[in-house]
């Protein structure tokens, strides 16, 4: 085992820069459409379902630069891990207040830990990410811990 | 409804969830997320192995979401929420989300609840849990 090096240890505590974006109720509508969200609050676009955050801050970089398997390169925040298939592993999120339309937000991650282990079919190599939103003036909106699994 | 009338081992409704090629291809737009594996069923047989198209993992932590937050609907708030994915589910598996209760507190108004996806076979594929606040 020992995928990982001291190289990719060293990233652990590495920020990501500041992303700013702006929340359109037209993306909330989007989001819970595709979601089949059942309260009024999201269809309307009024208000956006917790996990609407997930997709808010994903990079758009050029076509060009996307992989044969469709996810961006240099996608993984510099880090380059010696296993390339990605998979969702778990969140757990904390809402200090829903997200709206017209919210002009700052979210910014930071690498918390990364380790391996063995799975059923072979070695998984374990991301953690914080991801902090918060609104321009600094007022916490959502916190939420990821963990993503390659193999 | 308001944190009197919960008990503890209160099952929240359950819902089933059938993800199709077009509510994954808008789920995946919507989150501008390219990996082909959740669209292109050639790639993701031949290119990664899987035996169809891959649900999102996080599309399902979306709909365990939604348990607790139907089940409260504008009753409440939610305030934390956490899943995991154990097990990969393809289009053409029927999901079910639900979940209990399983701590009150008067004095905060905060209900703990457990949640789960299940599969037609009764695999729990994403555990999770929730805490919400009630206004009342």
């Amino acid at each position: 085992m020992a995928l990982l090096t001291d190289e990719h240890r060293a990233a652990i505590g590495t920020k990501s820069k500041p992303v700013s974006v702006e929340v359109s109720r037209r993306d909330i509508i989007k989001y819970s459409v595709a979601t089949e969200q059942q309260q009024p609050r999201y269809n309307k676009g009024d208000e956006a379902p917790p996990l609407f955050v997930f997709g808010l801050f994903t990079n758009i970089p050029p076509l060009n630069s996307y992989r044969p398997d469709g996810i961006p390169r240099g996608g993984g925040g510099g880090l380059k891990l010696p296993l390339k298939r990605v998979m969702a592993g778990g969140t757990e999120f904390r809402q200090h207040r829903p997200i709206r339309p017209g919210d002009k937000l700052t979210g910014s991650s930071t690498l918390t830990d990364l380790y391996e282990k063995q799975g059923r079919t072979g070695p998984l190599i374990f991301t953690v990410r914080e991801f902090n939103v918060t609104t321009e003036s600094g007022e916490p909106v959502i916190d939420e811990i990821s963990t993503t699994i390659a193999r | 409804m308001q944190i009197s009338d919960i008990k503890v081992g209160d099952e929240l409704p359950s819902r089933d969830h059938d993800a199709t090629n077009l509510s994954l291809f808008l789920y995946n737009a919507a989150i501008w997320n390219g990996h082909r594996i959740h669209y292109d069923e050639t790639y993701a047989k031949e290119g990664e192995g899987h035996p169809g198209i891959v649900i999102d993992g996080p599309l399902q932590g979306d709909w365990l979401s939604q348990c607790p937050l139907n089940w409260v609907g504008e009753d409440g708030q939610l305030l934390s929420f956490n899943y995991s994915n154990r097990q990969a589910s393809m289009i053409g598996d029927t999901l079910t989300s639900g979940g209990k209760v399983t701590e009150i507190d008067l004095a905060t108004r905060e209900v703990t609840v457990e949640l789960f996806i299940k599969n037609a076979q009764g695999e729990i594929t994403t555990p999770g849990g929730a805490k919400v606040r009630f206004n009342k």
